[in-house]
């Protein structure tokens, strides 16, 4: 592992801030390279002299680093510690190296370097913005076949991870009175006076050390020191301070409403061992009282011809990778310009001993102090000058320079070419917020104009150049944000003295010369999606005038950079060729994320058995223990059959039902919905709630009750006990309770706020063990004290309190069987002492426990509905057959109006009836459709459908509900059940089964 | 209107692409139109379209406030299917899916509509017996709809996870196999190149801000950011700013706004060959040709017209589809954002008359119209052209919400008991 650093063509002794005594290894496309601690992929790459990296979308240009950061087009890699850890379109300028990485170019094949892909390139003529729209019809049959699987292979960048993701993912909410976006010079200021005056600071960037700009830019010098250990001195005070949180490798990807922000933090991507429990990202959902944005700028590319090659990149970068990593992006380097920020890293190259054949502006005068220095450095500048063309291909070699009105072209020989079009505020945050940008003509730029959100713009993401400006600007918003929150801090001023960095000058937007209208060349707009400017006028001319359509007909901005550097030369090149100002073609929206976010750190803890919480009955362990099988309902685990050795589904149900028939059964009904209503007001409010009257249910009686939406149809049932005469006891489906308790709550506080009523949800409160059979009484009243359980005395539908083992109970006689039955609620904590209790006396009577299978064969036997099931949001109380259940004598409930409405007491509507298929044998299939003629063509019409079906082992034969046209009025009448390859004839008739007069249900 | 074609692109490849005209014009505005069209989204720009070409309507304006298709059309998910359980839906999005199959013809425009299969997958019991009822009554009324075993649905699509002890485990699926995605761009571009073929007057960057009504309480044109046009017959067809402009003509809709909100992934190379759909766990997720996993999430939970929703409501969706497809946790999410639906009490559009003399109204798709757009686009045409509705809209009219007459899919499509 001990390279040595010499082996790096590219790495300058002497010169960055890495450590050769920290050498490491990592390899791409399967071949070692040596590198350095600190390094990125890309800076390691480049100090190994490699610019070739990867292969454009469409058309599988060659191509390199462009820059050195999160704003990079180009340089994705697909990286992996190991087959399961793979991960694609990793930014190389973002990713850090850790021993032993494996790096890998993506979108070529058979390789980097000879890309059979490439054949696009020269086609490149036939592929123009959007020629996808205007061919591929002809044949039709083609496109699926031949055409759309030939685009979707070319396109695509890396490959998809296909094994799942041993890496784990964190989350945490964090408040905070200051939040500060960005940690350059603008950012650390304003941490350090908003946290000097007590304010609860976080500060975050997404880089590995703070500093911003301050990587690269070698002329400042901050209270006495350079300006990048000035940095990380201001880092280590925050980082000891006890009111700041300093988060490195953090990018702010979301600005959300009410100043909620989105934080991702990159935890263990850049270490080669990373401890097991660390999640390899962590996203922070920040809510801060205030919010400064300190996101800097970013340099833009030129527009010219074959501006993509390798080897070609940003000035600031190319003196980021020289300042900060030690590494030169070439021997020879040319420089094109229309900035002086380029000047500044070709003088830094040049006195690191690079050669700088010449800095292109094109610009007729540039600064004079600049040309002064470069000429003292031997450096020629040609002013009023462009690149014509960058020669080469898997690397720059040349660059072509003609004067800007025209001349002669000369040849320049180079390997890398720094270029700067000037420098875009990053204003994407800001905008996320909602705020409005304005347009400063003088720059050409957009700034921070109206502001949404309590948040403030500082540096240069607000258009600020000057570095002392910078700093004032940065202090008073951080001093004013802790005044503004923390009204009692104690002022502390904040000074910061700081020389150099002065504004940099010159701007191009738009196409450079030689690559304006008319001119056949690729000069690249977008990189990644192949946008180059002859595309953006394309759509112009094609009528694309908006810079949305302009941006969706040319894919100009959509890659993965999502436009960091394209959008303005995009926007100034259509608005050119519409003859327009910039801001009146306005700028596209800028939408999350900043920078794109794991699916993995977004989820965070919620996969698994966290991805929604399991719900489980107080006596789901007791059910485990005798073999339950388990259904999901909701988010509930039910108890579904309980087989016994050897027993499938079908006999394990059979046996139940016909158990709990004849002997006795316990069923778990604990996750019904519970609802405890009361107050002064709660008969009245349930009587508006439900369809039945509730005014004069006695105390301690029940009744069964059906809730409608205004709609007028069934919304929800259950059994509503009055315990006392200001106290229900509601109960309502499983997968009910919540939306039942909204509606009930909704209705209070809206239509019904004069009534005193209070509801609160008991779900969870109350344990429900279920008793049914013809043995119930004599299973359960060992047991109970305080209640007596004769019929007499607790008839059928009535309640009372007591105890049961020692715990107190609402032990109601009620039956979903049709059976004399129980329903003993106790307080959860107690649910399975009880269940344990009683199903040892239920066993030793020779009875069993029952799950919601046979729950569902017992209640169809009589022929009771399942809400949900025999209903669907279209069937009213009339249709299911429980018109009795609508108060006759009742003026006004929830849906009475709606179940007035023509349609709802029309004729001929779909009625829940019982079928019988009349073979005796043909259980039919839930869902099966129901028609008159089984001969008719299709589309057949069809009359109803079968709801629930079942095969029933007391009544011997298969039992149906279904919901059929005219229903009621069809008993007897032979129907049909077209099946995919039989048909099934069927007799409707009443859906009751089993005890048609309910003697059984008094015991 | 120049043809496109393969040989034309090879034409133009030749000399610089310098004949290709403009797609759809700038034209002046006329004072007044037979049928004014309010909202170049889908719906409206094949409103106009098929206006002029099956009835010969051609002095049409469309009127749009911003881009035409700008609004939901350029903004969903784009899954297409039909396999809806009532007959008044199966009638409609199935006459939309097979316009679908030739579009691409019919307009000379390749909306890239790729018949790649919808998978609705089913987690529990009630799923699997909501979906057979689909089944069943999608073959009987002449839908393609295919119960699958989880082990068929893992062939049709292999990142799938059905191992039994996911938290919901797959229970089968339902496949339409004619289902798919298209190009959402290219069908509003497509349908406006075509319209405008036909004469009819596309004006973008004109908001329409009151609907101006005669003596006898009959349209006689709109007010707008551009001056008074005079027209004979509006439709409206505004997605989520329906109410907004039909309160213009006093008229008050049974609709709520929410915003909704899609997401996509950075491009990887084809991984996912279909698309599959999950109620129970909310989410939804297919491939675009440009690589992109494409995945839709659900709405916010209050109504609003702001474009942008909460970052929970992306969690969730994501949490959902780690949940099926484990392998895609490491991929990224690169761009997110929203639209606002319009929903109706029963989730079905309303594409009807309205009590207003020659005021049409289309709309109601919530979260689900694209896949209706041709078909939406030809019945509501016709239903102008002949102030009645044609057979496969008749049922889907403003009255049904005071007679009761519902076409409730969301409600079929159930909640779990
Ligand atoms: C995130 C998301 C995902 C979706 N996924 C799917 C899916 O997978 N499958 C599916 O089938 N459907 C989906 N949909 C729904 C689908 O997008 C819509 O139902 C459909 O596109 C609606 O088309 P439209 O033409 O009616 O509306 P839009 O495209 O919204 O067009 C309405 C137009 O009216 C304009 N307008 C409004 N007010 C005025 C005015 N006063 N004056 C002038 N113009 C006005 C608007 O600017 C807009 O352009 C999704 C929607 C969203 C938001």
């Amino acid at each position: 592992m001990n390279a040595p650093v010499s082996i790096q063509p590219n790495r300058i002794p002497g010169k960055g801030r890495l450590s050769a005594a920290d050498p490491l290894r990592f390899t791409f496309d399967g071949k070692t390279l040596p590198a350095l601690k600190g390094d990125t992929v890309a800076s390691a790459l480049i100090a190994n002299d490699i610019h070739l990296v990867g292969r454009s979308f469409k058309y599988h240009r060659p191509r390199g680093i462009v820059s050195a950061g999160s704003e990079e087009p180009n340089a994705l890699l697909g990286i992996q510690r190991d087959v399961a850890r793979h991960t694609p379109n990793i930014r190389a300028t973002v990713q850090e190296v850790y021993d032993g990485l494996e790096a890998t170019s993506q979108n070529r094949w058979p390789s980097l370097k000879y890309d059979i892909g490439e054949i696009n390139d020269i086609a490149s003529p036939l592929l123009s913005a959007g020629f996808y729209y205007k061919t591929f019809m002809w044949p039709r049959k083609a496109w699926d076949k031949v055409y759309e699987p030939f685009i979707r292979k070319a396109a695509g960048l890396g490959k998809a991870p296909v094994h799942k993701d041993p890496d784990h993912y964190s989350s945490q909410h964090e408040h905070c009175d200051v939040l500060i976006l960005g940690g350059g010079i603008a950012g650390l200021s304003a941490a350090l006076a908003a946290a000097k005056n007590g304010a609860r600071v976080i500060i975050c960037d997404e880089q590995a050390t703070f500093g911003g700009a301050l990587h690269f830019d070698s002329d400042v010098t901050v209270d006495g020191m350079d300006g990048f250990s000035w940095a990380q001195k201001v880092t280590a005070e925050l980082a000891a301070m006890d009111n700041a949180r300093v988060l490195l490798r953090t990018t702010a990807f979301g600005y959300y409403a009410q100043n909620y922000v989105a934080l991702i933090e990159r935890v263990t991507e850049h270490l080669s061992a990373p401890r097991a429990d660390l999640p390899r990202e962590r996203l922070w959902e920040v809510r801060a009282k205030k919010v400064i944005i300190a996101t800097g700028s970013i340099e833009r590319h030129m527009v010219f011809a074959n501006n993509d090659r390798p080897g070609i990149l940003l000035a600031s970068a190319a003196r980021t990778y020289l300042n900060h990593y030690g590494v030169g992006v070439g021997k020879n380097v040319g420089v094109y310009t229309a900035n002086d920020s380029a000047y500044a890293a070709a003088f830094d190259l040049k006195e690191a001993g690079i050669n700088i054949p010449a800095i292109v502006d094109v610009r007729d005068n540039p600064n004079e102090e600049l040309l002064a220095k470069a000429s003292a450095l031997g450096i020629r500048v040609l002013t009023g000058h462009g690149v014509m063309a960058a020669g080469g291909k898997l690397r720059v070699s040349s660059m072509s320079v003609a004067p800007v009105n025209g001349g002669a072209n000369e040849v320049i020989a180079v390997d890398s070419i720094i270029m700067s079009g000037g420098w875009t505020p990053s204003v994407h945050m800001f905008s996320q917020s909602r705020g409005k940008v304005t347009y400063d003509a003088d720059k050409s730029r957009f700034v921070p104009g109206v502001y949404a959100q309590d948040c403030v713009s500082i540096g240069a993401c607000n258009g600020t150049d000057n570095l002392s400006a910078t700093i004032d600007e940065a202090i008073a918003a951080g001093e004013d944000a802790a005044r503004a929150v923390r009204h009692n801090a104690k002022q502390s001023a904040t000074a910061i003295n700081a020389t150099g960095g002065e504004a940099w000058e010159g701007t191009l937007i738009g196409a450079a010369p030689g690559a304006e209208a008319g001119k056949v060349v690729k000069a690249f707009v977008d990189f990644q999606n192949d946008v180059t400017a002859k595309d953006i006028r394309l759509a112009v001319q094609e009528g694309f005038h908006s810079i949305e359509h302009v941006k969706r007909f040319t894919t100009n901005g959509m890659a993965t950079d999502q436009g960091k550097l394209s959008n303005m030369h995009g926007l100034a090149i259509a608005a050119e060729a519409l003859g327009k100002d910039l801001p009146e073609v306005g700028l596209t929206t800028f939408r999350a994320p900043y920078t794109p976010v794991t699916f993995g750190a977004l989820v965070s803890h919620s996969k698994g058995t966290l991805f929604e919480p399991t719900r489980k009955t107080p006596m789901h362990d007791s059910e485990v223990a005798i073999g339950a099988v388990f259904e999901d309902v909701g988010s509930w685990k039910r108890a579904w059959y309980y087989p016994k050795t050897g027993e499938d589904m079908h006999a394990a149900v059979n046996r139940e039902c016909k158990t709990a028939r004849t002997n006795v059964g316990m069923f778990d009904a604990s996750t019904l919905g519970k609802i405890e209503v009361v107050g002064p007001d709660a008969a009245e409010f349930l009587n508006l709630i439900y369809t039945n009257p509730f005014l004069k249910l006695g105390v301690g009686k029940l009744r069964y009750g059906i809730m409608c939406r205004e709609d007028g149809f069934i919304y929800d049932d259950g059994v509503v006990a009055r315990i006392a005469e200001d106290r229900f006891h509601v109960t309502t489906t499983t997968g009910g309770a919540p939306r039942v308790l909204n509606m009930m709550e909704d209705y209070l506080q809206t239509e019904f706020p004069h009534m005193k009523v209070w509801l609160t949800s008991t779900s969870e409160q109350w344990a429900v063990i279920a008793v049914q059979g013809p043995k119930s009484r004599d299973i359960v009243s060992p047991f109970v004290e305080g209640i007596d359980l004769s019929t007499e005395a607790l008839p059928h539908m009535s309640m009372a309190e007591g105890t049961i083992c020692g715990v107190p109970t609402r032990l109601m006689r009620m039956s979903f069987t049709g059976e004399m039955g129980f329903e003993i609620n106790v307080p959860a904590d107690y649910g399975r002492a009880v269940w344990d209790t009683l199903y040892q006396a239920v066993e030793e009577a020779g009875g069993c426990a029952y799950g919601t299978e046979a729950m569902h064969v017992l209640r169809a036997e009589k022929g009771y509905i399942i809400v949900g099931q025999d209903t669907d949001g279209t069937v009213t109380p009339y249709d299911a057959g429980l018109g009795w259940a609508v108060g006759k004598k009742k003026t006004d409930f929830v849906g009475i109006r709606g179940l007035k409405r023509p349609d709802l007491v029309a004729e001929g509507r779909r009625q829940l009836v019982g079928l019988k298929s009349v073979d005796g044998r043909s259980v039919l299939e839930e869902g099966a459709q129901i028609v008159d003629d089984p001969n008719q063509p299709m589309p057949m019409k069809m009359i109803g459908w079968v709801s629930s079906s079942y095969w029933s082992g007391n009544a011997q034969k298969p039992i149906a509900m279904a919901l059929i046209e005219d229903g009621f009025n069809l008993m007897g009448k032979k129907l049909y059940v077209p099946m995919a390859n039989e048909v099934i004839e069927v007799e409707v008739c009443k859906a009751v089964f089993v005890d048609e007069e309910g003697g059984r249900l008094h015991g | 209107m120049r043809r496109f074609s393969g040989f034309a692109v090879a034409r133009e490849a030749m000399r610089a692409h310098k004949g290709w005209e403009k797609q759809w014009d700038n034209p002046e505005l006329k004072s007044s139109y037979d049928v004014i069209i309010i909202g170049a989204g889908g719906h409206g720009l094949a409103t106009a379209y098929y206006l002029a070409k099956e009835h010969g309507i051609t002095n049409v304006a469309v009127l749009e406030k911003g881009w035409l298709g700008g609004g939901n059309t350029g903004r969903n998910t784009t899954i297409i299917r039909s396999n809806y359980l009532f007959d008044e839906s199966a009638g409609l999005y199935n006459h939309a899916v097979k316009l679908w199959e030739g579009l691409s013809q019919d307009l000379n425009y390749n909306v890239m509509f790729s018949q790649r299969g919808v998978m609705m997958m089913a987690h529990n019991v009630h799923d699997v017996q909501v979906f057979k009822r689909h089944v069943h009554a999608n073959r009987l009324n002449g839908v393609d709809n295919e119960w699958l075993t989880p082990e068929q649905a893992k062939e049709y699509c292999p990142p799938l996870d059905i191992s039994k002890s996911a938290r919901y485990p797959v229970r089968g699926a339902a496949l339409q196999r004619k289902g798919g995605t298209a190009r959402h761009d290219a069908v509003a571009w497509g349908y406006a190149r075509a319209a405008a073929a036909r004469g009819v007057h596309i004006v973008q960057n004109c908001e329409v801000k009151g609907i101006r009504r005669g003596a006898s309480g009959e349209v006689t044109g709109v007010e707008t950011s551009r001056g008074f046009i005079g027209a004979k017959k509006v439709g409206v067809v505004a997605a989520g700013n329906t109410s907004h402009v039909m309160q213009m003509a006093d008229v008050q809709m049974p609709l709520e706004s929410y915003p909704l909100q899609a997401l996509v992934s950075e491009p990887v190379k084809p991984c996912f060959p279909c698309v599959v759909m999950s109620n129970t766990v909310h989410a939804y997720i297919s491939q675009s040709d440009k690589g992109e996993l494409v995945i839709g999430a659900g709405t916010d939970q209050y109504t609003s017209y702001s474009q942008t929703g909460g970052l929970h409501v992306i969690q969730h969706t994501l949490d959902a589809i780690c949940e099926i497809f484990p392998i895609f946790s490491r991929m990224k999410m690169l761009r997110s954002w929203g639209g606002i639906v319009d929903v109706t009490p029963d989730r079905s559009p309303i594409i009807a008359q309205t009590p207003v003399e020659g005021l049409y109204v289309n709309c109601g798709w919530g979260t689900g119209g694209f896949k209706a757009t041709p078909g939406s686009g030809h019945v509501f045409a016709h239903t102008i052209a002949n102030a009645a509705p044609h057979k496969f809209n008749e049922g889907y009219t403003m009255e049904r919400f005071t007679s009761g007459r519902l076409i409730d899919e969301a409600a079929a499509a159930a909640v779990s008991h």
